[in-house]
């Protein structure tokens, strides 16, 4: 268990697709706009491509905080990829605030290859928004903690 | 077993500065499966590849993480020199620690600490990998070019000199677009009819050149190299095959009242009609809305005059589907309209015109036979204003936030060709900023202002209004620190250009990207400004961003070349990262199917030995490797968990976020 | 308040960005009481821009804004020199205190000479 007085560094896992989100991380970094380093991405070829167990494994291995990035409505590399995602989303994330892991801890931004301001913005925001939230209790597996 | 070697690259500063390097290659080459780990400064460089080749193949590593820049910048040139050194290329993973990490962090605490989290996780993925094998696929040699403007033409051409077959795909009943519609181009004020229709018929009479005028493109299936593409040839109602382009049908309609859309609709034609002399192809086309025949089954004159039995009024839109290797996006751009800017009375004042109206009224093939008149009197104008950015750079939600970059010297172009022609005429022009870079422009424009005498005004119009027969126009003039109102004949307003609106429906069809302004998006936009980031398709002229004909010409010819470049390979490398299902778990059921956006999965009975001689048969989800493009929306899709994804499967995605969550 | 800490509190108070002007002109194109003004309305944008308060405090053209919004209107760039106008006359009519409209002394002040653009005018400029 960390220390009381330390404080408590969340962690946020961010699932981002290769065609916009990645690379709009990617001219993050290049325009050198920071966001927090408790943030880590994941890249995937599409938004579609994340199976809700990557993210009921990241809350249960005691991540704060899950974000998924695609491209834009209509923007798809895969045409229709990140529709898929919003619908299987809208039901996981249901069913996690009812498992007790607030609506605020999951999220899905769409991000293209040409906003690195906005993938900063959205990713503060975000992280922010767990700080205040503090530690993930729920679905914790103890043992991974420490 | 795996031997794991870890490569983690200074670039220079760039990582070194915020990202203790030595740290991190220390503290990962204690990772499980790591036998060799090492940092150096430029990892990309010859002499940083050939220290991964060497330990590679010194420590007989199989597989290699490098600790670098973004995988979408030097995986394809790490898994080079991975093969180079004997091993698979997708036994390489990339540890982004320079966009993800060193550029944005400023603790290095905080930096080295990530980016030991990031390679960790790279390892953790790569532990799982499996050596995959690229297909290969053959390619169509034919392209396709949508739009016959000078921007499609150049690189109809360009590609047919190479030997390659290319049909163009033109909306309008001819090929031409809009520079067919300029009266002189700048900065040399040649004859824009001149320079073009050449080209035109050298499409024509091209043999690898097909044009498909009057015709929409409907759904583009596949993928680079072999696309199959449905287009629609619109009824034209004159048999292409027959027509000679006499026009004695022209002369016999009775019908006169259809707008003329070449001339900007400043003029009439006849229901039945080819869009201008030097058409191509030079066949007639009817307008089923103002024609006669077609409207209340009465008339019929035209099929009486034509002595060829060209006309046939029950022609129906027709499909056809042909194989292409590389599609080109040649949409080109129109004015956007000015609805929103009621201040410049565009709509009241017949006087008040668009720049490409003022170039119709200009050409000697115009509506006015190229004496310049006033549209709503026929008088000759005496003082003509000109407004520039209308709708241009303006981000007040009316217009468009762009600089549409050719209205400075288009205005120019007017303003001194006016001059010449009539010197007794005051010519105005309110300007906020003059750009003018290019070969010779601003000489171009300093010519108007000084030899000419155009009077250039610093500053923008409030408000047209018309007074009488004449047309007030009030601004400021900022360098006297004035408002001036000129009493004006005739306003030309350079109103802002926008890309042509079909081309929206074309980027969804072929999965292009586009921008908030309705621009295609170029896969990058200094090294790769030509391409798509949809491989296989590429952005020709104004499809792409504002651009003037000598940059059309120069992108259309690049785009070319880059057609030309595909075409000329017989085999393209397939992405091995595609979807399989495990055939001992799939159960059929079908779902992969339904969200797969490529239709490459189908359904096979196989049979399957069940032991004690026993077999049984069941259907089972097999996937097209050549048509799958490794989205992976089948693999969440999939209620067995049978279907996975190589290089990106469940197993190496759960092992990333393990790594990232270990604290 | 010094000089620089005032400029920040009128372009707050203005609630515009005078950084988007790309110095058109276009709302002094259209200005109706633009030649009775000393300090054109296109000014009012960049001397904010330039913290040039004093200026703009003392110009008579504060006085002669109708507040008819034809600037607001006009501009391609989002930029409101109109509400820069009002943002700086406050900044002048607020601190000499206690003269200002109520609300409910508008009814008597109200016959048929006083042009309906002025109680418009008086009433946003009291709502702040």
């Amino acid at each position: 268990m960390q220390e009381i007085n330390e404080k408590y560094e969340p962690l946020i896992v961010a699932f981002c697709c290769n065609w916009c989100s990645y690379a709009g991380a990617d001219l993050a970094g290049s325009s050198r706009l920071s966001y927090p380093a408790n943030v880590k991405i994941i890249r995937v070829p599409c938004s579609c491509r994340v199976n809700p167990m990557f993210i009921l494994k990241a809350f249960q291995r005691g991540a704060d905080g899950v974000i998924l990035c695609g491209c834009h409505p209509g923007d798809c590399h895969y045409t229709t990829g990140n529709y898929y995602a919003r619908r299987r989303m809208t039901m996981l994330f249901d069913m996690l605030d009812y498992l007790g892991i607030e609506r605020e801890r999951t999220r899905v931004e769409w991000v293209s290859a040409a906003e690195g301001n906005r993938f900063a913005a959205v990713m503060n925001d975000f992280a922010a928004k767990i700080n205040e939230l503090g530690e993930n209790k729920r679905l914790e597996d103890l043992r991974c903690k420490n | 077993m795996q031997r794991i070697g870890v490569f983690v690259c200074w670039c220079g500063n760039n990582i070194a500065a915020t990202v203790d390097v030595e740290r991190v290659s220390e503290i990962l080459s204690h990772e499980y499966g790591v036998v060799y780990s090492t940092n150096y400064q430029f990892m990309c460089s010859e002499n940083g590849q050939q220290l991964i080749k060497t330990a590679i193949k010194e420590h007989n590593l199989t597989g290699i993480v490098v600790c670098s820049c973004s995988p979408r910048m030097h995986e394809a040139t790490f898994r080079k020199t991975a093969e180079a050194a004997g091993l698979n290329p997708y036994m390489v993973e990339i540890a982004n620690i320079r966009e993800h990490c060193s550029w944005i962090h400023k603790d290095r605490e905080e930096a080295t600490a990530k980016a030991v989290i990031l390679g960790r996780t790279a390892i953790a993925k790569l532990l799982l990998n499996t050596p995959l094998t690229a297909g290969e696929v053959g390619v169509t040699k034919r392209a396709l070019v949508i739009g016959g403007g000078i921007a499609g033409i150049q690189t109809a051409l360009d590609i047919a000199e190479a030997g390659y077959e290319v049909d163009i795909v033109e909306q309008r009943a001819t090929i031409g677009g809009r520079m067919a519609q300029l009266d002189k181009t700048f900065p040399t004020l040649d004859c824009s009819a001149c320079i073009l229709t050449p080209k035109m018929v050298d499409c024509a009479q091209s043999e690898k050149i097909d044009i498909l005028a009057y015709s929409e493109v409907e759904e583009v299936k596949g993928f680079v190299g072999n696309f199959t593409v449905k287009i629609r040839r619109k009824a034209r109602y004159v048999d292409e095959t027959k027509c000679t382009g006499c026009g004695a049908c022209m002369n016999a309609c009775p019908s006169k009242k259809g707008l003329n859309e070449f001339n900007m609709n400043l003029n009439t034609r006849p229901a039945i009609y080819i869009p201008f002399a030097q058409a191509i192809p030079n066949v007639a086309v009817i307008d089923p809305e103002q024609c006669l025949k077609l409207k209340t089954g009465k008339c019929g004159l035209c099929q009486r005059k034509c002595e060829v039995g060209a006309i046939d009024y029950t022609m129906q839109d027709t499909f056809i589907e042909r194989n292409y290797g590389a599609i080109v996006v040649a949409t080109g751009f129109r004015i956007s309209d000015l609805k929103y800017f009621n201040e410049y009375g565009y709509a009241d004042n017949k006087d008040v015109i668009t720049s490409l109206e003022l170039e119709r009224l200009m050409n000697a093939a115009g509506p006015t036979g190229g004496t310049l008149l006033r549209p709503s009197d026929k008088k000759h104008p005496k003082v003509i204003t000109f407004i520039q950015c209308v709708g241009s750079r303006d981000i007040s939600g009316c217009g468009k936030p762009y600089c549409s970059k050719i209205c400075c010297m288009y205005t120019a172009k007017h303003a001194m060709l006016i001059r010449e022609k009539y010197p007794d005429t005051e010519v105005h022009v309110f300007y906020i900023d003059i750009r003018t870079p290019g070969k010779n422009y601003d000489e171009f424009y300093r010519r108007a202002v000084e030899q000419y005498g155009v009077d250039y005004i610093k500053g923008m119009v409030g408000k047209v209004y018309a007074n009488g027969d004449k047309l007030m126009v009030q601004g400021s003039d900022l360098l006297n620190n004035e408002q001036i109102t000129i009493e004006s004949d005739l306003v030309v307003l350079a109103a802002a250009i926008e890309p042509e609106p079909s081309v929206r429906r074309i980027a969804t069809m072929l999965s292009a990207s586009i921008d908030t302004n309705n621009f295609l998006t170029e896969a990058h936009a200094k090294l790769r400004p030509v391409e798509s980031p949809t491989a296989g398709v590429y952005l020709s002229g104004m499809c792409q961003g504002p651009k003037d004909i000598p940059e059309t010409v120069s992108q259309a010819s690049a785009c070319a070349a880059k057609v030309i470049g595909l075409l000329a390979k017989d085999k393209l490398k397939s992405n091995p990262c595609v979807s399989h299902s495990d055939e001992m778990m799939c159960n059929g059921c079908g779902t992969c199917a339904n969200v797969c956006p490529y239709g490459a999965i189908t359904y096979i009975d196989k049979e399957f030995r069940l032991g004690g001689g026993k077999t049984e048969t069941r259907r089972v989800a097999s996937v097209n490797e050549a048509v799958c493009q490794g989205c992976g929306a089948c693999t969440v899709a999939c209620p067995s968990g049978a279907m996975d994804l190589k290089g990106f499967a469940n197993k190496q995605i759960m092992a990333e976020v393990e790594s990232i969550c270990k604290r | 308040m010094d000089n620089t800490e005032l400029t920040n509190r009128l372009k707050e108070l203005s609630g515009t960005n005078v950084r988007q002007c790309m110095k058109c002109g276009k709302c002094s194109g259209r200005c109706p009481m633009f030649d009775k003004m000393d300090v054109k309305p296109h000014q009012f944008v960049s001397y904010l821009a330039d913290g040039k308060i004093e200026k703009l405090q003392n110009s008579k053209s504060l006085w002669y804004c109708l507040s008819c919004m034809e600037c607001v209107e006009r501009c391609p760039r989002g930029v409101a020199p109109a509400a820069v106008i009002e943002a700086i006359r406050e900044s002048v009519v607020r601190p000499q205190g206690g003269n200002r409209l109520q609300p409910e002394e508008v009814p008597a002040l109200l016959n048929d000479e006083v042009p309906q653009q002025l109680i418009v005018g008086a009433y946003r400029k009291y709502n702040h």
